[in-house]
């Protein structure tokens, strides 16, 4: 938090529908990150409007944004930002720990979502114990446990290597397949690919915006 | 507010550094223990000091006649006089306010020679005449018969109550003593009772080696005719001593006529007077022990607001997550002020019963070893212990004030970014 400050998004216009996969990309510094918090409710634009499903996001204060962020989004991270000392299980029931569901139902909740992710005979190991697919895994549990509109993904396969990234992606991929709404920031072309729409940023704005013929993660693993 | 979610997630958080979190505790330990044995240590010595004063009931004075200083009314200075039975009379008559008034005479004492003689055994004791009314100012226990009654006092029986060192001097183990006769000062006296001092300290041999006879068959048999040596007064519950001194030195001024301003013609010792200012001294003890117990307890609550500050500091990155995660301000807020609470509550806790053992070996030890002069049964209250669980919930909550502002003082996208 420098006392200069940086104007890193200048005019950006799009929209997203629901169920759509679309993947930023851009070089660093080039925005991406910044956007994708900015649509994350991590930080605020200084200008410009944001539209959540109808819900105009503006005036946040952090109790406010903190609701919207447990209602409407779930957040994937490069670095997984699990909770060391938590276990998986607890971990993925997090988010519904805040939203106030009580210790039963979030402990079921939680167990359906590391199923879902493949981990269930996993959930009462910490994170240390997990190798760096699993960990991201736990994460996209803990993304989907409160069951959001949206996924933000920010570089969720940067810390992985090309077999894991893969299964993570095929595991993305999946889930968009039900349905979800999924952003997702990356500067791997290969990844993008396996997107359905890639938004291009250059310096703060959108230099292209294409629909893609989607490369199935499956067929890599 | 505290739900078993709550508790999963700060003993989880209080966990995950076991080693620093006990350091931490440790501090707050320290401060509340040397709090509570401080305020022990004052009481015992408190309880110590008053134990000197016997249980001698404490609204009372002791007064006696001296050498006048001044001349009065035809009547040289240096002159001695006495009290006698009549002041007692008029006395009683002339202040209801006075519970009880005993005139006193006494034989032997501390170190005196023989005086009292039992077949082929004698023994050097402190013999007291008195009246009925005495045992109420002194307490004792009567272990065996009575004590002096006023039909001893009109028939001036010549019968005794000893004390458990008489007894011990005199019999053999065993020995009937009841209806036995002892010598002293060459008179027979009828043994009538035996007594021990009640929970005396200090003074307890030479009030086990005491004799009681009554005040009027004392003053016949060591030809004392009506001469009173002092008198111990003591006030009704209502009136302090203290004050009703003056009139009550005027009055005997008056009638033994000492010049008014004659201040050395009678002596006196103001119990009441006297217990006061012990008790104040000690009131200033105990403000000492809160003092410097305080100031302990304020260091170890520092260590843990410090502490409290490098764990916020560590854990930005996972408060971060838990706000991308939905936790609002004020939910990061309480868990880092609950946290510090429990801390400082836990840790106060097992301070106050560590406290406590120690206070429980010290009177274990004071038991065993017999008493010490001027100390005795250190402890504290129930309230004490309140008080210092209320100092520990009022300063855990200051200890994570400053933390738990930081906490949520940075941007949630900076916390995420931090590594």
């Amino acid at each position: 938090m420098g006392t200069n400050s940086l104007h890193v998004l200048k005019g950006i216009n799009f929209n997203v529908k629901e169920g759509e996969l679309v993947s930023i990309m851009g070089s660093s510094g080039s925005g991406k990150s910044t956007l994708l918090n900015i649509l994350g409710m991590l930080d605020e634009a200084d200008e410009g409007s944001y539209t959540l499903d109808n819900v105009p996001i503006k005036n946040l204060n952090e109790k406010i944004a903190a609701n919207y962020r447990n209602k409407f989004l779930g957040f994937i991270f490069q670095s997984f930002n699990l909770i060391n000392y938590k276990s998986a299980l607890d971990n993925v029931a997090l988010p519904l720990y805040y939203q106030g569901v009580n210790r039963k139902d979030r402990i079921e909740k939680a167990m359906h979502y590391l199923d879902k992710v493949g981990l269930a005979p996993w959930s009462h190991h910490l994170p240390n114990e997990l190798s760096g697919g699993q960990k991201q895994r736990v994460a996209i549990a803990r993304a989907l446990a409160s069951d959001p509109k949206v996924l933000l993904a920010d570089e969720p396969t940067g810390a992985l290597d090309t077999k894991t990234s893969n299964e993570v992606m095929e595991l993305i991929q999946g889930i968009n397949d039900e349905g979800k709404t999924i952003l997702l920031v990356t500067h791997e072309p290969d990844i993008a690919r396996m997107t359905k729409r890639i938004v291009n940023l250059k310096d703060g704005v959108i230099i292209d915006d294409n629909f893609v013929e989607q490369v199935r993660a499956n067929q890599y693993v | 507010m505290f739900s078993k979610d709550r508790w999963d997630e700060i003993l989880e958080a209080l966990n995950a550094n076991k080693f620093r979190t006990l350091l931490t505790a440790f501090g707050v330990f320290w401060g509340i223990t040397i709090l509570v044995l401080l305020l022990a240590l004052t009481n015992g010595l408190k309880n110590g000091v008053t134990a000197g004063f016997g249980n001698f009931a404490t609204n009372s004075m002791f007064i006696w006649t001296q050498q006048t200083s001044k001349p009065y009314k035809g009547l040289p200075k240096g002159r001695r006089f006495n009290f006698k039975l009549d002041d007692v009379a008029s006395l009683k008559n002339d202040f209801p306010q006075l519970k009880y008034v005993s005139p006193r005479n006494q034989l032997g004492g501390y170190s005196g020679a023989n005086n009292v003689v039992r077949g082929t055994k004698t023994g050097a004791f402190q013999v007291n005449g008195d009246y009925p009314e005495f045992i109420k100012q002194q307490p004792m226990d009567i272990i065996q018969g009575r004590f002096v009654s006023y039909s001893d006092i009109n028939a001036k029986r010549k019968v005794c109550v000893i004390g458990t060192g008489v007894v011990k001097s005199l019999y053999d183990k065993n020995e009937e003593t009841l209806g036995t006769y002892i010598k002293i000062n060459g008179v027979n006296f009828m043994v009538i009772g035996t007594f021990k001092v009640s929970n005396s300290q200090g003074d307890k041999e030479e009030e086990a080696n005491t004799i009681f006879v009554p005040f009027t068959s004392f003053g016949q048999a060591f030809n004392f005719a009506d001469n009173v040596g002092w008198l111990a007064l003591t006030a009704n519950d209502g009136t302090n001593i203290t004050t009703l001194k003056p009139q009550l030195l005027e009055s005997l001024k008056n009638r033994h006529k000492v010049h008014p301003e004659d201040d050395r013609a009678i002596g006196n010792f103001d119990l009441s007077e006297a217990f006061g200012r012990v008790n104040g001294l000690f009131s200033i003890l105990s403000f000492v022990g809160y003092f410097v117990g305080a100031l302990v307890l304020m260091s170890g609550i520092i260590g843990i607001s410090n502490i409290m500050l490098i764990v916020v500091k560590e854990r930005t990155k996972e408060i971060g997550v838990r706000r991308a995660l939905g936790a609002t301000p004020w939910i990061i807020k309480s868990q880092v002020l609950q946290e510090s609470l429990i801390l400082t509550i836990l840790s106060g806790m097992v301070g106050i019963s560590f406290a406590a053992a120690v206070i429980w070996g010290l009177n274990y030890a004071l038991d065993m070893n017999g008493p010490v002069e001027n100390f005795a049964n250190p402890s504290v209250s129930m309230s004490v212990v309140f008080i210092a669980l209320f100092i520990l919930v009022v300063s855990g909550l200051l200890a994570g004030l400053i933390p738990a502002n930081s906490a949520t003082k940075m941007k949630p996208v900076d916390a995420l970014r931090m590594e």
